[in-house]
């Protein structure tokens, strides 16, 4: 797949010249130029797939560039790709890396991009606990080996009534999960973000519980969309869009999508989820897109796809986020809006 | 002096203007204005609408506590000009976030609390607005003008609350305003200074 994004660093192609660009911009762009250079050079040894993570990291001599993106490669998986999906076209990389809620690093849309600049996600591990055969602290990347790298496009709605359409990196979360075999009296798999103030500037400030913490049924976890996602646009995560490891939950609000995921535990009750906590009334455990149930901050009949023109009208939102006939079997006989 | 009211004047447009740059300087998404130039758009003119509401209620109390008397000859302007981005702001949300989906907006001012505020806001700001030049304050009369712009005691901290309720969680930003809306408006009940002027009924003069 090509990205319009090369055109974001790649400045003799853009036809930009050095003077066209902010130095902040021109500094990430060199970082990210850098660390492209850093993998054509490591050579062999990259592109085989997640394992190149790691490996690829450790060879860069610059350790300010190892933050920087990196590519990966996943099989299309054609069930999720743009034309399944009906979407004419992707967000832009650049939207979708600039645009962000990612509150651990600041409020604000672009906080985000510009304070996560300097996070180094790895070395990075997972602890593994609760109801589960298999327990432990994993390297993320051993989460990922075992299974096909899948890139799969998938409708992203937020909750503040915007949408993206992201191709995605990862691999399915029920696979995973069923390596980690987990205990017959494990109903719900809980995550949790880091929790590190100093690295995540934004855990200064109040307003929300840190950690941040999400949550999954059972079945809604086994299901084939729910996606543990190490990359997008064809290479690893950028820090402000939750590096290295997230989760993607395209049939639910983004929010349920958690970010930079430390813990992952099987229990038996449902666990309690940040926004849940914040605001009871406003955001449920399931957060399924639902046009039908109206937010007291926003109606969600309607989404503005980030990218259209300025006075193009917002799109109806689907039910499901367009997922339905993947996921409306998990909630038969569920009162959706009581359960929201 | 003429001069400095002009200067004024046009300073209170940078904001407008600076929006014009932003959406002719290339960005993210396209221009300066980001990756969501809708809500980019409303947001700032919002939040300029509430810097020149804030501003409009500081002139008092910079004279109070810090004798600037001439800033007063500036405060209509500034409350126009504070009507005027607000008018902004409700014309972004109504034409480019909504694009004149009546149904949706009126569905919105019924049930979005913090937008019902904000209209709330708007209606009570209309009066002032229309009331804001000499023929008005003589057909009304001084005593009656004051009662009815002291309005601007409810409106302000009601934008405030406006702005504290949409935003998701408890952020910092609105509390920062909030704060400097509340130290504003208790520098009002500090007893009136008697060098400053007797002021026989005992109640504040002015806004
Ligand atoms: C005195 C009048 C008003 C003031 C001072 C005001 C100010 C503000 C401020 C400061 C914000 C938040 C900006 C931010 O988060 O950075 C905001 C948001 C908003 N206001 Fe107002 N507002 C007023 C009236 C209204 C009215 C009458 C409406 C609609 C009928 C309205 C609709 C909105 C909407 C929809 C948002 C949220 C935009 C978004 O979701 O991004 N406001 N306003």
């Amino acid at each position: 797949m090509f990205y319009k994004k090369q055109k974001s660093w790649d400045m003799s192609a853009s036809g930009l010249k050095a003077s066209d660009i902010t130095p902040k911009n021109l500094f990430d762009n060199r970082r990210q130029f850098i660390a492209r250079a850093g993998k054509s050079a490591a050579g062999l040894g990259l592109g085989l797939g997640l394992g190149s993570i790691a490996g690829g990291q450790a060879l860069f001599a610059n350790p300010g560039a190892a933050q920087a993106a990196i590519a990966l490669k996943g099989k299309p998986n054609m069930a999720h790709t743009l034309k399944s999906l009906g979407e004419p076209e992707l967000t832009s990389y650049d939207a979708a890396t600039n645009y962000n809620n990612f509150y651990e690093f600041g409020t604000g849309k672009s906080d985000p991009v510009e304070n996560a600049v300097d996070f180094e996600p790895t070395p990075w591990t997972v602890v593994v606990d609760g109801a589960v055969a298999n327990p432990g602290t994993y390297d993320y990347s051993d989460l990922i080996r075992p299974h096909q790298l899948e890139e799969r496009v998938y409708r992203f709605r937020c909750v503040e009534a915007w949408s993206m359409v992201v191709p995605w990196l990862g691999v399915s979360l029920g696979d995973v999960i069923a390596r980690l075999e987990p205990l017959s009296n494990a109903r719900y798999v809980a995550f949790q973000t880091l929790h590190d103030p100093e690295r995540m500037p934004g855990q200064n400030g109040f307003g929300l519980d840190w950690p941040y913490v999400e949550g999954l049924r059972m079945d809604e976890a086994m299901n084939p969309l729910s996606l543990l996602t190490t990359g997008m646009y064809g290479e690893t995560l950028p820090n402000q869009n939750g590096a290295p490891i997230r989760l993607v939950v395209p049939w639910k609000y983004g929010y349920k999508s958690i970010k930079s995921i430390v813990r992952i535990s099987f229990v038996e009750d449902q666990p309690p989820t940040t926004w849940n906590i914040t605001n009871p009334r406003e955001y449920g455990f399931y957060s399924n897109v639902n046009p039908l149930r109206s937010h007291p901050r926003w109606s969600q009949a309607r989404e503005r796809r980030v990218g259209d023109g300025l006075f193009t009208a917002k799109r109806k939102t689907l039910m499901f986020n367009g997922y339905e006939k993947d996921v409306a079997a998990l909630y038969t006989g569920m009162d959706l809006k009581k359960y929201h | 002096m003429k001069h400095t009211k002009a200067v004024v004047f046009v300073a209170c447009l940078v904001p407008l203007a600076w929006l014009f740059w932003l959406a002719n300087t290339p960005g993210v998404g396209g221009s300066g204005l980001g990756a969501n130039p809708q809500e980019f758009l409303n947001r700032y003119l919002g939040q300029w609408a509430l810097k020149f509401l804030i501003m409009a209620i500081a002139i008092t109390p910079a004279r109070k506590l810090f004798g600037w008397s001439g800033l007063t000859r500036y405060r209509r302007m500034i409350g126009l000009y504070a009507f005027f981005y607000v008018v902004l702001h409700v014309t972004s949300y109504v034409v480019i976030d909504q694009t004149f989906n009546w149904p949706e907006i009126w569905q919105d001012i019924l049930k979005r609390n913090f937008i019902t505020v904000g209209m709330v806001c708007l209606l009570a700001l209309i009066p002032l607005a229309i009331t804001s030049n000499n023929a008005m304050i003589r057909r009304l009369g001084g005593r009656a003008w004051r009662n009815l712009h002291k309005l601007i005691y409810a409106i302000v901290p009601l934008a405030c609350l406006h702005f504290f309720m949409m935003r998701k969680g408890i952020q910092m930003e609105p509390l920062v305003y909030g704060a400097i809306i509340a130290a504003l408006l208790m520098v009002r009940l500090i007893p009136r200074r008697k060098q400053q002027g007797s002021n026989p009924s005992g109640r504040p003069r002015s806004l």
